[in-house]
Protein backbone atom coordinates (compact mmCIF):
# COMPACT_ATOMS: atom_id res chain seq x y z
CA UNK A 1 0.00 0.00 0.00
CA UNK A 2 2.39 2.68 1.07
CA UNK A 3 4.14 2.43 -2.52
CA UNK A 4 0.69 2.73 -3.96
CA UNK A 5 0.62 6.03 -2.36
CA UNK A 6 3.63 7.17 -4.14
CA UNK A 7 1.69 6.08 -7.54
CA UNK A 8 -1.00 7.99 -6.53
CA UNK A 9 0.94 11.07 -5.77
CA UNK A 10 2.15 11.09 -9.10
CA UNK A 11 -0.75 10.63 -10.75
CA UNK A 12 -2.24 13.62 -9.55
CA UNK A 13 0.87 16.02 -9.94
CA UNK A 14 0.68 16.20 -13.61
CA UNK A 15 2.80 19.36 -13.50
CA UNK A 16 6.39 19.27 -12.03
CA UNK A 17 7.05 15.74 -12.95
CA UNK A 18 10.20 15.97 -15.11
CA UNK A 19 12.58 14.36 -12.51
CA UNK A 20 10.89 13.26 -10.23
CA UNK A 21 9.17 10.94 -12.54
CA UNK A 22 12.59 9.26 -13.69
CA UNK A 23 13.28 8.68 -9.99
CA UNK A 24 10.32 7.03 -9.37
CA UNK A 25 10.68 5.47 -12.69
CA UNK A 26 14.12 3.44 -11.60
CA UNK A 27 12.31 3.21 -8.22
CA UNK A 28 9.47 1.27 -9.87
CA UNK A 29 11.97 -0.98 -11.45
CA UNK A 30 14.23 -1.52 -8.36
CA UNK A 31 10.85 -2.35 -6.69
CA UNK A 32 9.99 -5.12 -9.19
CA UNK A 33 13.49 -6.54 -8.87
CA UNK A 34 13.94 -7.02 -5.47
CA UNK A 35 10.16 -8.51 -4.62
CA UNK A 36 10.63 -11.54 -3.45
CA UNK A 37 8.47 -14.58 -2.39
CA UNK A 38 9.27 -16.52 1.29
CA UNK A 39 8.86 -20.30 0.29
CA UNK A 40 8.45 -22.83 2.26
CA UNK A 41 9.28 -26.46 0.64
CA UNK A 42 8.01 -29.63 1.77
CA UNK A 43 9.22 -32.47 0.09
CA UNK A 44 6.31 -34.86 -0.58
CA UNK A 45 5.34 -37.76 1.75
CA UNK A 46 5.87 -40.23 -0.98
CA UNK A 47 9.39 -39.33 -1.90
CA UNK A 48 10.49 -39.17 2.17
CA UNK A 49 13.29 -42.04 2.35
CA UNK A 50 14.31 -41.09 5.82
CA UNK A 51 13.47 -41.04 9.43
CA UNK A 52 12.82 -38.31 10.76
CA UNK A 53 11.62 -36.74 7.90
CA UNK A 54 13.46 -33.65 6.83
CA UNK A 55 12.15 -30.41 8.09
CA UNK A 56 10.89 -28.05 4.85
CA UNK A 57 13.42 -25.93 3.37
CA UNK A 58 13.05 -22.05 3.72
CA UNK A 59 13.76 -20.06 0.40
CA UNK A 60 13.20 -16.43 -0.96
CA UNK A 61 12.13 -16.28 -4.34
CA UNK A 62 12.34 -13.71 -6.74
CA UNK A 63 9.45 -12.63 -8.22
CA UNK A 64 10.36 -12.35 -11.40
CA UNK A 65 12.32 -15.29 -11.43
CA UNK A 66 10.79 -19.07 -11.80
CA UNK A 67 11.01 -22.16 -9.74
CA UNK A 68 12.74 -24.34 -11.36
CA UNK A 69 15.87 -22.14 -10.37
CA UNK A 70 15.33 -22.25 -6.89
CA UNK A 71 16.25 -26.06 -7.07
CA UNK A 72 19.87 -25.71 -6.61
CA UNK A 73 18.98 -23.73 -3.20
CA UNK A 74 16.47 -26.69 -2.25
CA UNK A 75 17.79 -29.58 -3.14
CA UNK A 76 20.98 -29.90 -0.85
CA UNK A 77 18.50 -30.02 2.20
CA UNK A 78 16.55 -32.96 0.55
CA UNK A 79 18.78 -34.87 -0.98
CA UNK A 80 19.53 -37.12 2.29
CA UNK A 81 16.15 -38.11 2.04
CA UNK A 82 15.34 -38.81 -1.44
CA UNK A 83 15.00 -42.53 -3.13
CA UNK A 84 17.43 -43.91 -5.72
CA UNK A 85 16.78 -42.74 -8.92
CA UNK A 86 16.78 -39.70 -11.22
CA UNK A 87 15.18 -36.53 -10.61
CA UNK A 88 12.24 -35.11 -12.47
CA UNK A 89 11.63 -31.93 -10.23
CA UNK A 90 8.19 -30.68 -10.35
CA UNK A 91 6.41 -28.13 -7.44
CA UNK A 92 2.41 -28.60 -6.47
CA UNK A 93 0.60 -25.84 -4.65
CA UNK A 94 -2.24 -27.59 -2.75
CA UNK A 95 -1.99 -30.76 -5.21
CA UNK A 96 -2.04 -28.09 -8.31
CA UNK A 97 1.18 -29.10 -10.50
CA UNK A 98 2.80 -25.83 -11.04
CA UNK A 99 3.51 -24.58 -14.40
CA UNK A 100 7.64 -23.96 -14.14
CA UNK A 101 7.54 -21.16 -16.97
CA UNK A 102 5.11 -18.75 -15.31
CA UNK A 103 7.34 -16.27 -13.20
CA UNK A 104 7.13 -17.10 -9.24
CA UNK A 105 5.48 -13.99 -8.56
CA UNK A 106 2.24 -14.42 -11.00
CA UNK A 107 1.81 -17.90 -9.79
CA UNK A 108 1.91 -16.37 -5.75
CA UNK A 109 -0.73 -13.84 -7.19
CA UNK A 110 -3.03 -15.70 -8.83
CA UNK A 111 -2.88 -18.36 -6.77
CA UNK A 112 -3.06 -17.37 -3.20
CA UNK A 113 -5.82 -14.93 -2.73
CA UNK A 114 -5.39 -14.14 0.49
CA UNK A 115 -1.64 -13.79 0.49
CA UNK A 116 -0.15 -16.68 2.26
CA UNK A 117 3.21 -15.98 3.83
CA UNK A 118 5.43 -18.02 4.04
CA UNK A 119 3.88 -19.83 0.69
CA UNK A 120 4.00 -23.48 1.38
CA UNK A 121 4.91 -25.39 -1.59
CA UNK A 122 5.44 -29.47 -2.29
CA UNK A 123 8.73 -30.60 -4.49
CA UNK A 124 8.40 -33.75 -5.79
CA UNK A 125 11.60 -35.51 -7.29
CA UNK A 126 10.01 -38.21 -9.08
CA UNK A 127 6.90 -38.91 -11.02
CA UNK A 128 6.48 -35.62 -13.30
CA UNK A 129 3.12 -35.57 -14.34
CA UNK A 130 3.79 -34.95 -18.03
CA UNK A 131 0.28 -35.26 -19.09
CA UNK A 132 -0.19 -32.07 -17.83
CA UNK A 133 3.20 -29.87 -17.30
CA UNK A 134 5.43 -29.36 -20.67
CA UNK A 135 9.03 -30.79 -19.64
CA UNK A 136 11.40 -29.00 -17.73
CA UNK A 137 15.42 -30.13 -18.67
CA UNK A 138 16.48 -27.53 -15.19
CA UNK A 139 17.87 -23.82 -16.36
CA UNK A 140 18.23 -24.41 -19.89
CA UNK A 141 14.51 -24.58 -20.72
CA UNK A 142 13.63 -21.99 -18.39
CA UNK A 143 16.50 -19.86 -20.66
CA UNK A 144 14.75 -20.75 -23.84
CA UNK A 145 11.33 -19.74 -22.03
CA UNK A 146 12.77 -16.35 -21.11
CA UNK A 147 14.25 -16.07 -24.43
CA UNK A 148 11.41 -17.07 -26.67
CA UNK A 149 9.11 -14.80 -24.43
CA UNK A 150 11.33 -11.90 -25.06
CA UNK A 151 11.22 -12.64 -28.86
CA UNK A 152 7.40 -12.96 -28.61
CA UNK A 153 7.15 -9.52 -26.63
CA UNK A 154 10.00 -8.08 -29.74
CA UNK A 155 7.38 -8.82 -32.26
CA UNK A 156 4.56 -7.59 -30.99
CA UNK A 157 6.55 -3.90 -29.88
CA UNK A 158 8.90 -3.73 -32.88
CA UNK A 159 6.99 -5.60 -35.20
CA UNK A 160 9.80 -8.29 -36.08
CA UNK A 161 12.33 -10.18 -33.38
CA UNK A 162 14.83 -9.08 -35.15
CA UNK A 163 16.57 -6.92 -32.22
CA UNK A 164 16.96 -10.04 -30.42
CA UNK A 165 18.25 -12.13 -33.05
CA UNK A 166 20.92 -9.52 -34.21
CA UNK A 167 22.11 -9.89 -30.74
CA UNK A 168 25.48 -11.73 -29.76
CA UNK A 169 25.55 -15.20 -28.32
CA UNK A 170 27.11 -13.45 -25.79
CA UNK A 171 25.11 -10.31 -24.93
CA UNK A 172 22.17 -13.10 -24.78
CA UNK A 173 23.84 -15.33 -22.78
CA UNK A 174 24.82 -12.34 -20.01
CA UNK A 175 21.56 -10.70 -20.42
CA UNK A 176 20.03 -14.40 -19.27
CA UNK A 177 22.33 -14.35 -16.25
CA UNK A 178 21.33 -10.95 -14.93
CA UNK A 179 17.64 -12.21 -14.73
CA UNK A 180 18.55 -15.03 -13.43
CA UNK A 181 20.76 -13.35 -10.67
CA UNK A 182 18.24 -10.49 -9.81
CA UNK A 183 20.98 -8.45 -11.18
CA UNK A 184 19.27 -4.96 -11.92
CA UNK A 185 22.64 -3.31 -12.42
CA UNK A 186 23.89 -5.73 -15.02
CA UNK A 187 20.38 -5.87 -17.11
CA UNK A 188 20.19 -2.18 -16.92
CA UNK A 189 23.67 -2.00 -18.76
CA UNK A 190 22.63 -4.32 -21.18
CA UNK A 191 19.12 -3.72 -22.06
CA UNK A 192 20.02 -0.95 -25.06
CA UNK A 193 21.69 -4.05 -26.51
CA UNK A 194 17.75 -5.28 -27.05
CA UNK A 195 17.09 -2.33 -28.63
CA UNK A 196 13.52 -2.61 -27.62
CA UNK A 197 11.44 0.05 -28.85
CA UNK A 198 9.41 2.79 -26.23
CA UNK A 199 5.68 2.42 -25.12
CA UNK A 200 5.68 5.88 -24.64
CA UNK A 201 4.58 7.18 -21.60
CA UNK A 202 1.37 9.20 -23.16
CA UNK A 203 1.22 10.71 -19.04
CA UNK A 204 5.38 12.29 -19.21
CA UNK A 205 4.79 13.14 -23.08
CA UNK A 206 1.61 15.34 -22.19
CA UNK A 207 3.15 16.65 -18.98
CA UNK A 208 6.83 17.58 -20.75
CA UNK A 209 4.31 19.78 -22.92
CA UNK A 210 5.49 23.47 -21.66
CA UNK A 211 2.86 25.23 -22.89
CA UNK A 212 -0.23 25.04 -20.21
CA UNK A 213 -2.96 23.46 -22.53
CA UNK A 214 -5.97 22.06 -22.07
CA UNK A 215 -6.67 18.24 -22.62
CA UNK A 216 -8.44 18.88 -25.87
CA UNK A 217 -5.73 20.34 -26.71
CA UNK A 218 -2.19 19.47 -27.50
CA UNK A 219 -1.33 19.81 -31.41
CA UNK A 220 2.22 20.89 -30.51
CA UNK A 221 3.42 16.77 -30.86
CA UNK A 222 0.85 15.76 -33.09
CA UNK A 223 -0.95 16.39 -36.24
CA UNK A 224 -4.47 16.99 -34.50
CA UNK A 225 -6.53 13.93 -34.58
CA UNK A 226 -3.75 11.60 -35.57
CA UNK A 227 -4.37 8.09 -34.02
CA UNK A 228 -0.79 6.28 -32.62
CA UNK A 229 -1.82 2.38 -32.02
CA UNK A 230 1.19 0.60 -30.19
CA UNK A 231 1.09 -2.91 -29.28
CA UNK A 232 1.67 -4.11 -25.51
CA UNK A 233 2.70 -8.07 -24.66
CA UNK A 234 0.29 -8.93 -22.27
CA UNK A 235 -0.17 -11.71 -20.03
CA UNK A 236 -3.60 -11.90 -18.34
CA UNK A 237 -4.51 -14.87 -16.04
CA UNK A 238 -8.43 -14.52 -15.33
CA UNK A 239 -9.61 -16.51 -12.84
CA UNK A 240 -13.27 -16.10 -11.77
CA UNK A 241 -15.32 -17.11 -9.05
CA UNK A 242 -19.62 -17.57 -9.37
CA UNK A 243 -20.50 -16.33 -5.82
CA UNK A 244 -19.54 -12.68 -4.89
CA UNK A 245 -17.12 -12.81 -1.47
CA UNK A 246 -15.77 -10.15 1.40
CA UNK A 247 -12.77 -11.46 2.11
CA UNK A 248 -10.09 -13.40 -0.07
CA UNK A 249 -10.24 -15.82 2.14
CA UNK A 250 -13.39 -16.82 1.02
CA UNK A 251 -11.94 -17.33 -2.32
CA UNK A 252 -12.15 -21.17 -3.38
CA UNK A 253 -8.89 -23.01 -4.21
CA UNK A 254 -8.45 -23.58 -7.66
CA UNK A 255 -8.48 -27.72 -7.99
CA UNK A 256 -6.68 -27.08 -11.86
CA UNK A 257 -6.13 -24.92 -14.37
CA UNK A 258 -9.00 -25.29 -16.48
CA UNK A 259 -10.41 -22.88 -14.39
CA UNK A 260 -8.04 -20.07 -15.31
CA UNK A 261 -8.70 -18.16 -18.78
CA UNK A 262 -5.18 -17.62 -20.16
CA UNK A 263 -4.74 -14.50 -22.44
CA UNK A 264 -1.68 -14.13 -24.61
CA UNK A 265 -2.22 -11.33 -26.56
CA UNK A 266 -1.43 -7.96 -26.91
CA UNK A 267 -3.22 -4.56 -26.16
CA UNK A 268 -3.80 -2.19 -28.61
CA UNK A 269 -2.90 0.86 -27.35
CA UNK A 270 -4.83 3.94 -28.55
CA UNK A 271 -3.41 6.96 -28.38
CA UNK A 272 -5.19 9.72 -29.93
CA UNK A 273 -4.77 13.51 -29.79
CA UNK A 274 -7.97 14.62 -27.76
CA UNK A 275 -9.09 11.88 -26.33
CA UNK A 276 -8.64 10.89 -22.39
CA UNK A 277 -5.83 9.04 -21.15
CA UNK A 278 -5.96 5.54 -21.63
CA UNK A 279 -6.13 3.32 -18.26
CA UNK A 280 -5.13 0.04 -16.60
CA UNK A 281 -9.36 -0.44 -16.71
CA UNK A 282 -9.18 0.52 -20.25
CA UNK A 283 -6.63 -1.77 -21.36
CA UNK A 284 -8.37 -5.23 -19.09
CA UNK A 285 -11.81 -4.36 -20.54
CA UNK A 286 -10.18 -4.20 -23.78
CA UNK A 287 -9.04 -8.01 -23.50
CA UNK A 288 -12.66 -8.98 -21.38
CA UNK A 289 -15.31 -7.05 -23.11
CA UNK A 290 -18.17 -8.36 -21.12
CA UNK A 291 -16.49 -7.36 -17.78
CA UNK A 292 -17.20 -3.91 -19.09
CA UNK A 293 -19.29 -1.61 -16.81
CA UNK A 294 -22.19 -0.30 -18.14
CA UNK A 295 -21.32 3.54 -18.62
CA UNK A 296 -24.90 4.79 -19.47
CA UNK A 297 -25.22 3.52 -15.88
CA UNK A 298 -22.36 5.72 -14.35
CA UNK A 299 -23.79 8.97 -16.17
CA UNK A 300 -26.21 11.35 -14.51
CA UNK A 301 -28.77 11.54 -17.05
CA UNK A 302 -29.34 7.88 -17.52
CA UNK A 303 -29.04 7.28 -13.64
CA UNK A 304 -31.58 9.95 -12.62
CA UNK A 305 -33.92 7.61 -15.02
CA UNK A 306 -33.57 4.38 -13.69
CA UNK A 307 -35.02 2.79 -10.81
CA UNK A 308 -32.97 1.62 -8.22
CA UNK A 309 -34.18 -1.63 -8.50
CA UNK A 310 -33.38 -1.47 -12.35
CA UNK A 311 -29.77 -1.27 -11.52
CA UNK A 312 -29.46 -3.68 -8.81
CA UNK A 313 -30.82 -6.41 -11.11
CA UNK A 314 -27.96 -4.93 -13.65
CA UNK A 315 -25.36 -4.86 -11.33
CA UNK A 316 -26.02 -8.77 -10.47
CA UNK A 317 -26.23 -9.70 -14.47
CA UNK A 318 -23.11 -8.07 -15.25
CA UNK A 319 -19.58 -9.85 -14.81
CA UNK A 320 -17.32 -7.27 -12.17
CA UNK A 321 -12.98 -7.24 -12.27
CA UNK A 322 -13.01 -8.03 -7.96
CA UNK A 323 -9.40 -8.05 -8.05
CA UNK A 324 -6.48 -6.75 -10.12
CA UNK A 325 -2.92 -7.83 -9.08
CA UNK A 326 0.11 -6.75 -10.82
CA UNK A 327 3.94 -7.72 -9.22
CA UNK A 328 1.61 -8.05 -5.59
CA UNK A 329 -0.23 -4.84 -6.12
CA UNK A 330 -3.37 -4.22 -5.98
CA UNK A 331 -4.27 -2.10 -8.58
CA UNK A 332 -5.88 1.06 -8.78
CA UNK A 333 -7.95 0.61 -12.17
CA UNK A 334 -7.38 4.37 -12.88
CA UNK A 335 -3.66 4.17 -13.57
CA UNK A 336 -2.69 5.47 -16.92
CA UNK A 337 -1.94 2.50 -18.80
CA UNK A 338 1.70 2.97 -20.09
CA UNK A 339 2.64 3.98 -16.79
CA UNK A 340 1.91 0.87 -15.48
CA UNK A 341 3.53 -1.03 -18.42
CA UNK A 342 7.02 0.68 -18.15
CA UNK A 343 7.06 0.27 -14.75
CA UNK A 344 5.71 -2.80 -13.80
CA UNK A 345 6.66 -5.17 -16.47
CA UNK A 346 8.89 -8.48 -16.43
CA UNK A 347 12.36 -8.42 -18.01
CA UNK A 348 11.29 -10.27 -20.55
CA UNK A 349 9.11 -7.39 -21.58
CA UNK A 350 5.64 -8.87 -20.75
CA UNK A 351 3.14 -7.37 -18.23
CA UNK A 352 1.39 -10.34 -16.36
CA UNK A 353 -1.62 -9.35 -15.29
CA UNK A 354 -3.62 -11.68 -12.58
CA UNK A 355 -7.22 -11.16 -12.56
CA UNK A 356 -10.38 -12.20 -10.64
CA UNK A 357 -13.35 -11.93 -11.44
CA UNK A 358 -17.26 -12.47 -10.63
CA UNK A 359 -18.92 -14.27 -13.50
CA UNK A 360 -22.04 -12.60 -14.42
CA UNK A 361 -25.11 -14.51 -13.41
CA UNK A 362 -26.91 -16.13 -16.90
CA UNK B 1 -11.63 -0.76 -44.81
CA UNK B 2 -13.86 -4.08 -44.51
CA UNK B 3 -11.70 -5.96 -41.53
CA UNK B 4 -13.14 -9.11 -42.40
CA UNK B 5 -11.89 -8.84 -46.09
CA UNK B 6 -8.65 -7.57 -45.35
CA UNK B 7 -5.05 -9.63 -44.74
CA UNK B 8 -2.57 -7.37 -43.39
CA UNK B 9 -0.52 -6.48 -45.77
CA UNK B 10 2.70 -8.01 -44.80
CA UNK B 11 2.12 -11.85 -44.95
CA UNK B 12 0.09 -11.33 -41.84
CA UNK B 13 -3.53 -11.69 -40.92
CA UNK B 14 -6.12 -10.23 -38.49
CA UNK B 15 -8.57 -12.11 -36.43
CA UNK B 16 -11.08 -11.48 -38.16
CA UNK B 17 -9.85 -12.40 -41.09
CA UNK B 18 -8.21 -16.06 -39.48
CA UNK B 19 -12.01 -16.76 -38.55
CA UNK B 20 -12.70 -16.01 -42.32
CA UNK B 21 -9.87 -17.99 -44.09
CA UNK B 22 -10.55 -20.64 -41.86
CA UNK B 23 -13.83 -21.43 -42.31
CA UNK B 24 -13.09 -21.20 -46.28
CA UNK B 25 -10.44 -23.70 -45.93
CA UNK B 26 -12.37 -26.26 -44.12
CA UNK B 27 -14.91 -26.32 -46.95
CA UNK B 28 -12.43 -26.15 -49.74
CA UNK B 29 -10.94 -28.87 -47.76
CA UNK B 30 -14.27 -30.50 -47.29
CA UNK B 31 -14.96 -30.82 -51.02
CA UNK B 32 -11.15 -31.53 -52.55
CA UNK B 33 -9.62 -33.68 -49.99
CA UNK B 34 -12.34 -36.57 -49.66
CA UNK B 35 -9.12 -38.83 -48.73
CA UNK B 36 -9.55 -36.96 -45.13
CA UNK B 37 -11.80 -36.23 -42.33
CA UNK B 38 -12.91 -32.21 -42.39
CA UNK B 39 -11.57 -30.07 -40.04
CA UNK B 40 -13.78 -28.60 -37.75
CA UNK B 41 -13.97 -25.50 -35.65
CA UNK B 42 -14.02 -25.28 -32.16
CA UNK B 43 -15.42 -22.31 -30.92
CA UNK B 44 -13.65 -20.52 -27.90
CA UNK B 45 -16.45 -19.89 -25.06
CA UNK B 46 -15.26 -19.79 -21.88
CA UNK B 47 -15.95 -17.34 -18.98
CA UNK B 48 -14.32 -14.44 -20.28
CA UNK B 49 -16.84 -14.59 -23.07
CA UNK B 50 -14.41 -12.83 -25.99
CA UNK B 51 -16.67 -10.66 -28.09
CA UNK B 52 -16.02 -11.77 -31.52
CA UNK B 53 -16.44 -15.44 -32.32
CA UNK B 54 -13.09 -16.93 -31.62
CA UNK B 55 -11.77 -20.40 -32.53
CA UNK B 56 -9.23 -22.63 -33.93
CA UNK B 57 -9.40 -25.66 -36.44
CA UNK B 58 -9.26 -29.18 -35.01
CA UNK B 59 -8.57 -32.29 -37.22
CA UNK B 60 -8.52 -35.12 -35.27
CA UNK B 61 -7.56 -38.98 -35.02
CA UNK B 62 -5.78 -38.93 -38.64
CA UNK B 63 -4.11 -42.14 -38.25
CA UNK B 64 -0.37 -42.60 -39.35
CA UNK B 65 0.77 -46.08 -39.81
CA UNK B 66 4.21 -46.35 -38.94
CA UNK B 67 6.38 -49.06 -40.53
CA UNK B 68 10.07 -50.20 -39.98
CA UNK B 69 11.14 -49.07 -43.53
CA UNK B 70 10.26 -46.33 -46.07
CA UNK B 71 9.59 -42.52 -45.19
CA UNK B 72 6.91 -40.56 -44.01
CA UNK B 73 5.63 -38.96 -47.25
CA UNK B 74 5.18 -42.39 -48.15
CA UNK B 75 3.58 -43.49 -45.25
CA UNK B 76 1.12 -40.71 -45.32
CA UNK B 77 0.26 -41.32 -48.89
CA UNK B 78 -0.96 -44.77 -47.60
CA UNK B 79 -2.72 -42.70 -45.40
CA UNK B 80 -4.97 -41.39 -47.53
CA UNK B 81 -5.28 -44.18 -49.44
CA UNK B 82 -6.81 -45.93 -46.83
CA UNK B 83 -9.24 -43.54 -46.34
CA UNK B 84 -10.38 -42.89 -49.70
CA UNK B 85 -11.51 -46.67 -49.60
CA UNK B 86 -13.22 -47.26 -46.22
CA UNK B 87 -15.01 -43.40 -46.06
CA UNK B 88 -18.43 -44.68 -47.01
CA UNK B 89 -18.77 -47.57 -44.84
CA UNK B 90 -15.92 -46.27 -41.69
CA UNK B 91 -16.02 -44.17 -38.96
CA UNK B 92 -13.16 -42.20 -39.53
CA UNK B 93 -11.72 -43.39 -36.51
CA UNK B 94 -11.55 -46.54 -36.90
CA UNK B 95 -8.32 -48.22 -38.62
CA UNK B 96 -8.13 -51.63 -39.97
CA UNK B 97 -4.44 -52.38 -39.69
CA UNK B 98 -1.91 -54.51 -39.84
CA UNK B 99 -0.78 -56.71 -37.28
CA UNK B 100 2.59 -56.04 -37.71
CA UNK B 101 1.81 -51.99 -37.98
CA UNK B 102 1.62 -49.79 -35.10
CA UNK B 103 -1.33 -47.27 -35.15
CA UNK B 104 -0.17 -43.74 -34.51
CA UNK B 105 -2.82 -41.32 -33.87
CA UNK B 106 -2.33 -37.23 -34.80
CA UNK B 107 -4.36 -34.04 -33.64
CA UNK B 108 -4.07 -31.28 -35.63
CA UNK B 109 -5.04 -27.79 -34.28
CA UNK B 110 -4.62 -24.45 -36.22
CA UNK B 111 -4.80 -21.90 -34.17
CA UNK B 112 -4.25 -18.16 -34.21
CA UNK B 113 -1.50 -16.53 -32.41
CA UNK B 114 -2.24 -13.08 -31.71
CA UNK B 115 1.23 -12.00 -31.39
CA UNK B 116 2.44 -13.27 -34.27
CA UNK B 117 -0.81 -12.10 -36.92
CA UNK B 118 -0.36 -15.81 -38.25
CA UNK B 119 -1.67 -19.18 -37.72
CA UNK B 120 0.62 -21.51 -35.69
CA UNK B 121 0.08 -25.48 -36.47
CA UNK B 122 -0.05 -27.48 -33.02
CA UNK B 123 -0.09 -31.10 -33.44
CA UNK B 124 0.40 -34.42 -30.87
CA UNK B 125 0.75 -38.35 -31.25
CA UNK B 126 -0.16 -40.96 -29.42
CA UNK B 127 -0.84 -44.74 -29.37
CA UNK B 128 -4.26 -46.22 -29.51
CA UNK B 129 -3.95 -46.99 -25.99
CA UNK B 130 -3.43 -43.05 -25.64
CA UNK B 131 0.04 -42.52 -24.37
CA UNK B 132 1.54 -39.29 -25.84
CA UNK B 133 4.26 -40.27 -28.82
CA UNK B 134 7.67 -38.28 -27.84
CA UNK B 135 9.47 -36.15 -30.10
CA UNK B 136 11.58 -39.31 -31.44
CA UNK B 137 9.09 -41.02 -32.11
CA UNK B 138 6.68 -38.55 -33.98
CA UNK B 139 10.42 -37.91 -36.20
CA UNK B 140 9.90 -41.40 -37.60
CA UNK B 141 6.67 -40.36 -38.49
CA UNK B 142 7.95 -36.85 -40.07
CA UNK B 143 8.88 -36.31 -43.57
CA UNK B 144 12.81 -36.67 -43.58
CA UNK B 145 13.69 -33.28 -44.48
CA UNK B 146 12.07 -32.02 -41.44
CA UNK B 147 13.70 -33.97 -39.60
CA UNK B 148 17.00 -32.74 -40.51
CA UNK B 149 15.80 -29.71 -40.20
CA UNK B 150 15.25 -30.35 -36.37
CA UNK B 151 18.49 -31.68 -35.96
CA UNK B 152 19.79 -28.08 -37.00
CA UNK B 153 17.87 -26.40 -34.15
CA UNK B 154 16.51 -28.05 -31.30
CA UNK B 155 14.62 -24.75 -29.97
CA UNK B 156 13.29 -22.98 -32.78
CA UNK B 157 11.46 -25.21 -34.88
CA UNK B 158 9.31 -27.87 -33.56
CA UNK B 159 9.16 -27.41 -29.96
CA UNK B 160 6.93 -29.05 -26.90
CA UNK B 161 4.82 -26.21 -25.17
CA UNK B 162 1.62 -25.82 -24.40
CA UNK B 163 -1.21 -25.63 -25.92
CA UNK B 164 -3.19 -21.81 -25.74
CA UNK B 165 -6.31 -23.14 -24.69
CA UNK B 166 -6.07 -26.92 -23.10
CA UNK B 167 -3.95 -26.67 -20.61
CA UNK B 168 -1.76 -29.71 -22.43
CA UNK B 169 1.31 -30.34 -23.85
CA UNK B 170 1.58 -30.17 -27.66
CA UNK B 171 3.86 -29.52 -30.22
CA UNK B 172 3.93 -26.44 -32.14
CA UNK B 173 5.81 -25.04 -35.43
CA UNK B 174 7.30 -21.91 -34.50
CA UNK B 175 5.96 -19.43 -36.38
CA UNK B 176 8.99 -17.20 -36.86
CA UNK B 177 9.33 -16.63 -40.68
CA UNK B 178 5.58 -17.22 -41.50
CA UNK B 179 4.92 -14.15 -42.78
CA UNK B 180 8.07 -14.14 -44.90
CA UNK B 181 6.92 -16.84 -46.77
CA UNK B 182 3.41 -16.43 -47.06
CA UNK B 183 4.75 -12.56 -48.48
CA UNK B 184 6.45 -14.40 -51.25
CA UNK B 185 3.99 -16.93 -52.20
CA UNK B 186 1.01 -14.06 -52.80
CA UNK B 187 4.37 -12.37 -54.91
CA UNK B 188 4.78 -14.89 -56.84
CA UNK B 189 0.76 -16.12 -57.38
CA UNK B 190 -1.22 -13.00 -57.73
CA UNK B 191 -1.08 -10.56 -60.49
CA UNK B 192 -2.57 -7.80 -59.11
CA UNK B 193 -0.76 -6.03 -55.98
CA UNK B 194 0.86 -8.52 -53.44
CA UNK B 195 -2.27 -9.76 -52.08
CA UNK B 196 -3.54 -12.84 -51.00
CA UNK B 197 -7.39 -13.29 -50.60
CA UNK B 198 -8.49 -13.60 -47.28
CA UNK B 199 -10.40 -16.93 -48.15
CA UNK B 200 -6.79 -18.38 -49.71
CA UNK B 201 -5.10 -17.49 -46.74
CA UNK B 202 -4.84 -20.55 -44.91
CA UNK B 203 -5.03 -22.51 -48.16
CA UNK B 204 -1.44 -21.22 -49.24
CA UNK B 205 -0.46 -21.52 -45.64
CA UNK B 206 -1.06 -25.28 -45.08
CA UNK B 207 0.17 -25.92 -48.40
CA UNK B 208 3.85 -24.95 -46.75
CA UNK B 209 3.03 -26.37 -43.13
CA UNK B 210 1.41 -29.10 -43.75
CA UNK B 211 4.33 -30.58 -45.71
CA UNK B 212 6.70 -30.16 -42.31
CA UNK B 213 4.20 -32.88 -40.82
CA UNK B 214 3.33 -34.97 -43.74
CA UNK B 215 0.16 -33.40 -44.79
CA UNK B 216 -0.63 -32.27 -48.43
CA UNK B 217 -3.04 -30.73 -50.15
CA UNK B 218 -4.13 -31.25 -53.05
CA UNK B 219 -4.11 -28.61 -55.96
CA UNK B 220 -7.50 -27.61 -56.39
CA UNK B 221 -7.55 -26.14 -53.37
CA UNK B 222 -5.35 -23.04 -54.20
CA UNK B 223 -7.68 -22.15 -56.62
Amino acid sequence: FFFFFQVGELVRRKGSVGEKRMAANEEAVKYVWEGAIPLQIHLHKSEVASHPPPPPALVLAPRIGYLPLLVHLIKPYFKDSLPPGEDSIWFDYKGLPLKWYIPTGVLFDLLCAEPERPWNLTIHFRGYPSNVLIPCEGEDSVKWNFVNSLKEAAYIINGNCKNVMNMSQSDQEDLWTSVMNGDLDAYTRLSPKIKMGNIEDEFSRKASVSSPQSRQGGTEIDVAGQVKTARVPVRLYVRSVSKDFENLEDVPEMDTWDEISYLNRPIDFLREEGRKCFTLRDAIESLLPEYIRDRAQRSGEEGEQRTTDASDVSQETRGELKLVRIQGIEMKLEIPFSWVVNNLMNPEFYLHISVLVKEPQR
Amino acid sequence: MDSAGEVVNDGKITLEGFTVAARAFADKWKRHNLSFPPWSWVPLINRTMLKKEEGYLSLEKIIILSSLEGSAEEESLDVTADWSEKEESIDHTVLVQNEEDEAHYYDYHIVYSASYMVPMLYFRGYSSDGKPLSLDVIKRDLPSSSVSLLLESKWTFITQEEHPYLNRPWFKLHPCGTEEWIKLLSESSSSDGCQIPVELYLVSWFSVVGQVVGLKIPREMLI
